[in-house]
């Protein structure tokens, strides 16, 4: 819930926007901060939606969504059709991946996939035969007949991940079961280049509005159901008043800003409501989709179609061709810019998103994935490269930027001196990360940049942090334990003594009653005992084979718990698992200590044996 | 990186978002401060005549060369430090703050001490804590205080026939070796209203008023030094309306000012300790106001931290002014209060977005 959502941006001066009459007739809550970068939008939105040919190969990572990498339910080889599932999601916070085309696997493995770090990541690779055969498709004819549950396990089975930018699995989003009185559909589309969501909503407003009935029919018919979006599409704008004419749809256009169309900038700028730090909306009865999400539930649930492609924007002055695409998840990035006109030599670096949140991709090789919204490819003179950063100089520029009124200079300035305490008591983890503070900054400082890495420095931190004081608790109960055993010997030993004690009395009473030496009687026990320990080495093979299966017992009880804890079982479960190694630890503890014994005793007996017993004689053996 | 090199593809430097910038840069800015600064230089060099312009050349030469000098030291680049165009702000505040015609190693002095002592001695731009100009100035003001409290008659008060010294007289004023023994002119040297009120103990503030020479030739504080504040008033208001900084430190610190001299007027009693005008358009003001009180690397970092920043310093002033031994205090109000700066960060931090309230910066961290 950290990253923004989606979306897109700006004002600017060419752009018409939403006549001003409409937009103060709504009731907003301004957000602080923001910036307003140059649009630049008109330029990819020359065109309509375009398809392109199927690339030669589509390579689909295993991750283009937050949670669990999909499992592959393919083999090499396989023939796929279009739609059918070819990795399935793996635990409840993941989506599953399908074939964008028909064709054949051609392989499973590591390729350059779209990731800040520039790694790898598994995919699989298909080849389209181009017959676009499809899987069979289930469509819901009739959604208001079907229940919440359905619906879904429908979008759950369509693989569908937030568009906008998160990739946050949309089935998890939607069956929080918190409850929810306000749907906001995010049309913002706030970060500059961008327009995949504008052309969506100018092209296909009907489905957009039947998704939106379909969330809120799963949600309950929420209060209110408010479409968010900025001023600056008023051709979206018109064609949405429209489409949503008989509903109960809101629609509120509010003036350009970045980061606006950030998840919790625009549930404050719609609802006045702030979502608390470290809570997600659902908990302030608030739910926050991208409009482009919003479509895939419709095309899921309508038409059967899983999430097989989207809408991508290709522009910057790199291409000479910017336009929209709607492109088959999985299709080389290479292949989408050379429709667009991308050359080379034409632009130093390929951003997927915007210019404020987007990253440099360290391959084109790398395919368009679920959130590829946008890939900008700028040219020098469009986005030059920053100078070297200066000093800070404390201009509070970036506070005055930043929107979510954290002190940024401050934040620097501590992440600098890896000041951990400090950074979080300045709520560092309250960062969206949205790039206004950079983005002003006179000394060209890469604030964001030492945000997330402090980030990442405290995460890690937390993480040891963590793991210090599980084994601080474990040694802490095992010393309880042997504090526990030491007490249980003890009282043990004293029962035994004053039992013994108890016992020769008897003896000695008994004796005296029926005359019988009393001398006879300690001396018959005497040999009983020493014949019990007739064959000492036997014994003792006995004790070292007993303390080696508590040892093994001991261990895997162990692991079994660690692996528990790792894990995260369930609390009843840990603490099954937690008594069984108690008790193997009891048991070992046990044949430890009767081998320490008779080892010691075996050292002591001679002793014993040729200073002052020397009737025992005959029966012992050293 | 193999995938990147066998592709043939992007990039050669792996940049971070934001990828775009809005083009405003530290020298920007300080070249807005430079220019904003031209309507009271224009005032004071009107009415005191080419002393200013000369301190100002003195400043600049001096501070450009330490800045070098300091740079170069600490072994970084020359030309990328000077192209910051903060020490040139620091020689401005310096060349202004000192009377014109004070002699030219007093201005060196107090540069010098800025720019080494005050800037880099402490890690350079944005790191001083204290303000460098102040540093340098409150430096000359104890060491050499006749100097720098010889200010010379503003040019409404000179009798009739007298004017201005021209610019080669005013040269060999500030540069007496120029001049040799026997050229040296002084120049008429005339209180500073605020002196001259902090004077007056028997008589009522409009009687006062009506028989100082620096009042009658005023409107509201003094001869000249009127024109000089409402000079760097309208510099301050340009830097506010181009967003340099925030309404919060001047607005605070000149409320706070104009409160305690109202409260304190007295219904212009001889014990008054001065008119609302004497106190805004007098001294040092709106200087302060809008230049050093402003100064961010110095000041409290947030909104509300700089209202408080500017409202003590505004206190001060007034303190000092009225009970103090000095006529005006704005550089001391500053310093003391730069000390205080990072006290006052400890206990504003604004209150973040999905936060009840602000927390505190010495909040002890949290163990889930």
């Amino acid at each position: 819930m950290t990253t923004p959502s989606p979306a897109t941006r700006s004002p600017s001066t060419s752009d018409v926007l939403i006549p001003a009459r409409q937009v103060a007739a709504q009731q907003l809550w301004p957000i602080p901060g923001g910036v307003h970068p140059p649009a630049n939008k008109q330029q990819a939105l020359g065109e309509s939606i375009c398809t392109p040919p199927l690339p030669e190969l589509l390579v689909v990572p295993l991750q283009q969504h937050i949670g669990n990498p999909a499992t592959p339910v393919v083999e090499v080889g396989d023939v796929v059709a279009k739609g059918q599932l070819i990795a399935a999601p793996d635990g409840a916070l993941s989506v599953g991946v399908h074939a964008p085309a028909s064709g054949t696997i051609t392989a499973l493995g590591d390729y350059p996939v779209p990731h800040p770090s520039g790694l790898s990541g598994p995919c699989i690779v298909l080849s389209p035969d181009g017959d676009e055969r499809w899987t069979e498709r289930r469509p819901i004819a009739n959604y208001a007949h079907a229940t919440p549950a359905e619906l879904l396990a429908v979008i759950r089975g369509a693989g569908i991940a937030g568009l906008g930018g998160a990739g946050f699995p949309s089935a998890v989003k939607l069956g929080s079961q918190l409850p929810i009185d306000t749907l906001i559909i995010n049309a913002a589309e706030c970060e500059p280049y961008i327009t995949a969501d504008d052309i969506l909503m100018r092209e296909r407003a009907a489905d957009i509005v039947l998704g939106i009935q379909i969330l809120a029919h799963i949600l309950g018919q929420p209060a209110q159901v408010v479409i968010g979006i900025e001023d600056d599409k008023p051709e979206a704008y018109e064609i949405l008043v429209a489409a949503c004419a008989d509903t109960t749809i809101r629609l509120v256009a509010f003036p350009a800003k970045y980061p606006s169309g950030g998840e919790k900038q625009l549930i404050q700028l719609l609802t006045g409501r702030e979502v608390p730090s470290d809570q997600i909306p659902a908990e302030i009865g608030v739910l926050c989709h991208n409009v482009a999400t919003i479509y895939s539930v419709a095309r899921a649930v309508v038409h059967g179609e899983p999430q097989i492609s989207r809408i991508t924007t290709v522009t910057g002055e790199g291409c000479t061709q910017p336009r929209n695409y709607e492109v088959l998840i999985g299709t080389p990035i290479r292949h989408l810019l050379a429709l667009s006109g991308f050359t080379a030599s034409s632009s130093e670096r390929v951003i997927m998103g915007g210019p404020m949140m987007g990253f440099v991709l360290s391959s084109l090789d790398a395919p368009v994935i679920k959130t590829t919204n946008c890939l900008l490819a700028p040219s020098v003179a469009e986005m030059p490269p920053l100078p070297p950063a200066q000093a800070c100089i404390r201009c509070g520029l970036c506070a005055e930027a930043c929107p979510a009124s954290l002190l940024p200079q401050q934040l620097l300035w501590y992440s600098q001196a890896g000041n951990h305490a400090r950074l979080q008591a300045h709520n560092l983890f309250d960062c969206i990360e949205c790039g206004a503070c950079s983005y002003v900054c006179p000394s060209h400082i890469p604030l964001v940049q030492y945000y997330r890495a402090s980030k990442g420095e405290i995460r890690a931190k937390e993480k040891e942090r963590i793991a210090a004081d599980l084994a601080r608790q474990r040694f802490a109960q095992h010393q309880q334990r042997m504090a526990r055993l030491q007490e249980q010997r003890e009282i043990k030993r004293a029962a035994r003594r004053s039992e013994l004690a108890g016992a020769i009395d008897s003896h000695t009473t008994t004796a005296t009653v029926s005359g019988q030496p009393a001398e006879d009687l300690i001396q018959a026990a005497a040999r009983r005992a020493a014949q019990k320990q007739a064959s000492p080495a036997q014994q003792l093979a006995a004790l070292e084979r007993r303390l080696v299966a508590a040892q093994h017992l001991r261990d895997t009880a162990h692991e079994k718990w660690l692996a528990g804890t790792v894990d995260h079982l369930p609390t009843a479960q840990l603490d099954g698992l937690r008594a069984a190694l108690e008790e193997a630890e009891l048991r070992l503890q046990g044949a430890h200590n009767k081998l320490e014994a008779l080892r010691s005793g075996q050292k002591e007996r001679p002793r014993s044996h040729s200073d002052n017993s020397p009737d025992n004689d005959g029966q012992e053996s050293p | 990186m193999s995938l990147i090199a066998s592709s043939g593809s992007r990039p050669s430097t792996l940049t971070t978002s934001p990828h775009d910038h809005n083009g405003r840069n530290t020298a920007w800015i300080m070249q807005q401060v430079l220019l904003s600064m031209l309507p009271g230089i224009v005032a004071l060099t009107g009415f005191f005549g080419w002393g200013t312009l000369l301190n100002l050349i003195i400043a600049c030469a001096t501070a450009v060369a330490c800045e070098a000098a300091m740079v170069a030291l600490r072994k970084r680049s020359v030309s990328f430090y000077l192209r910051d165009c903060s020490a040139l702000v620091t020689a401005l505040l310096i060349a202004v703050t000192l009377p014109p015609l004070a002699p030219w190693w007093l201005t060196v002095i107090a540069t010098g001490v800025a720019i080494i002592i005050a800037k880099h001695l402490y890690g350079g731009l944005g790191y001083n804590p204290f303000n460098p100009a102040m540093v340098g100035y409150v430096v000359v003001l104890i060491s050499f205080p006749v100097p720098v409290t010889a200010w010379p008659a503003p040019q409404p008060l000179l009798a009739s026939g007298q004017e201005l010294l021209g610019l080669w007289e005013s040269l060999y004023h500030v540069f007496p070796f120029l001049a040799g023994a026997e050229g040296h002119i002084d120049a008429m040297t005339a209180a500073t209203p605020l002196d001259v009120f902090k004077h007056n103990h028997s008589l009522m503030v409009d009687q006062f008023y009506e028989v100082t020479p620096v009042f009658t030739h005023g409107y509201w504080a003094g001869a000249g030094w009127e024109w000089v504040n409402l000079g760097f008033l309208a510099g301050g208001l340009y830097l506010l309306y181009r967003k340099v900084f925030t309404w919060h430190g001047p607005v605070a610190m000149l409320a706070a000012l104009a409160v305690l001299a109202i409260v304190f007027y007295d219904g212009g009693s001889s014990v008054s300790k001065g008119p609302l005008s004497l106190h805004l358009l007098s001294g040092g003001t709106m200087l302060g106001a809008f230049f050093i009180v402003t100064d961010p690397v110095t000041s409290a970092v947030s909104n509300r931290g700089r209202l408080i920043y500017g409202a003590l310093i505004g206190v001060l002033i007034f303190v000092i002014r009225s009970w103090g031994n000095y006529p005006d205090a704005v550089a001391f109000a500053v310093l003391l209060m730069n000390f205080a700066a990072p006290f006052i960060d400890y206990y504003t931090l604004p209150r973040t977005y999905g936060h009840d309230k602000p927390t505190r910066a010495t909040r002890p961290q949290e163990r889930e």
